[in-house]
């Protein structure tokens, strides 16, 4: 328990639902990212898989809409705090995408359209725990959200599932993306509150 | 780039309340005295730590309002209504009540004083505050360095830090202010309340060909209004940073 300051209750907690340690509940849907928000068409749009010898596999938007589709509803946590519940997504799992890749790699180092990256075990993209989205809500995914596709890592702290995804570099030795390389945790489990180096 | 702490785990200090100022009817600055805080750069944030007698804690993330100054920080805090955090520390925290802080936090949006590229600030609303670090960091270290701000509000007295923008404009060379109301312009001002738009970023900005470091810190819908125009205007994407804030807090 830290220092108590003096006067503070905080909000009624009963009927608080299960949130990873620090989280708070959200309505909204907040954004936040480090720059104005690219546009990206979805003519010309691809994603690649990089692996660890150079060799790629590529999706065009008309391709990736051709593979299975799911519709995960899961809870999303920000390493800001807040927390949404039963959030609904249209995407392609990783599993699929990853089916025909030959690697041994263990990490992965994930890159957007705008310059962004992040990093993160390959194990954690694959079984069921990772999506390439392109849909919310029942609509197709807005920009300021990562549309037309973003990464969805439910599992890890929101800034692991990259907007405005292209591509996924697997990699034998981990290698630290954007926010990891200013300070944030390398890998970001909400459950253990891993916000920063060190936590 | 540095780690928030320049590297090393973040640990939560106790920090006191020594000094509260109000800036707006709904906005006051705290300062606080941090024993062994290691400094931090003009537009880093803290995240502060509320505990009650139960045990149970709320944190939440503040920008730092003024550069680093020995174990001093000061957070300027826009009380949300019903906010968990906010109130408590405009209502309820008083001078000498500990809270935890943890930070400094943020490698990205910052400026340093030896950058030499014109800078343009865009704020809306509370987003200031880590706008105004920067402005008294430049004045602090004595830089040249051409600064040009424009700050939106709905009205005249939801201006944070006026006077002293007010007085920073008449004695810091270089540094300009001008102000969009959303609501309600001042007497005599010329033109009427508006939202941001493409000819204020064109008037009191800077052309993209002076290859200006560009801060826009503002809600949600506000940055990504000001960042779609600039890259419109030309300023290429890796020379404006952005820092959004939701309606929560």
């Amino acid at each position: 328990m830290g220092i108590v300051s003096p006067g503070f209750q905080g909000r009624p907690r009963s009927a608080a639902p299960a949130l990873p340690p620090g989280q708070y509940l959200t309505p909204d849907f907040p954004v936040l990212s480090a720059g104005p928000t690219p546009r990206v068409p979805t003519d010309g749009w691809e994603f690649v898989v990089t692996a660890e010898d150079g060799t790629e596999r590529r999706w065009t938007w008309a391709e990736l809409m051709a593979l299975p589709q799911e519709t995960p509803t899961v809870d999303i946590h920000c390493v800001t705090r807040w927390s949404k519940l039963g959030t609904s997504w249209q995407g392609v799992s990783l599993d699929t995408l990853l089916a025909g890749v030959d690697t041994t790699a263990r990490y992965a180092l994930v890159h957007s359209y705008g310059g962004y990256t992040t990093n993160l075990p390959l194990a954690d993209l694959r079984d069921g725990r990772a999506w390439v989205a392109h849909g919310y809500d029942g609509r197709p995914l807005a920009a300021e959200h990562g549309g037309p596709a973003r990464l969805l890592v439910p599992h890890l702290y929101f800034w692991k599932s990259a907007k405005w995804v292209r591509g996924i570099r697997l990699l034998a030795d981990d290698r630290p993306g954007f926010w990891e390389t200013a300070g944030y945790h390398d890998y970001g489990d909400p459950w253990r509150e891993q916000r920063y180096q060190g936590d | 780039m540095a780690g928030p702490a320049g590297g090393g785990p973040l640990t939560w200090r106790v920090a006191r309340l020594v000094e509260r100022r109000v800036e707006t009817p709904t906005a006051q600055t705290l300062v606080l005295a941090v024993p062994g805080w290691p400094g931090h750069l003009p537009g880093q944030h803290v995240d502060v730590r509320l505990t009650a007698a139960d045990g149970y804690q709320a944190a939440r993330s503040y920008s730092l309002a003024a550069p680093a100054d020995g174990d001093r920080i000061a957070l300027t805090v826009q009380r949300v209504p019903d906010g968990e955090v906010s109130p408590y520390l405009t209502d309820v925290y008083a001078e000498g009540d500990p809270v935890e802080v943890r930070g400094p936090v943020g490698g990205w949006f910052v400026w340093r004083t030896d950058e030499p590229a014109p800078v343009l600030l865009v704020a809306g609303g509370s987003g200031v505050v880590p706008l105004m670090a920067m402005i008294r960091a430049r004045r602090a270290a004595g830089s040249r360095t051409p600064f040009r701000l424009v700050y939106s509000v709905r009205s005249p007295t939801d201006a944070i830090y006026a006077d002293e923008l007010r007085r920073r404009t008449r004695d810091d060379l270089g540094l300009d202010v001008a102000y969009v109301y959303t609501r309600a312009a001042p007497e005599g001002w010329r033109g009427e309340p508006h939202r941001i738009g493409l000819a204020d970023l064109n008037t009191h900005g800077w052309p993209p060909d002076l290859e200006p470091r560009c801060y826009v810190c503002g809600p949600t819908g506000f940055v990504e209004t000001v960042a779609d125009l600039l890259v419109g205007l030309g300023h290429p994407t890796r020379r404006v940073r952005t820092e959004r804030f939701g309606p929560t807090g």
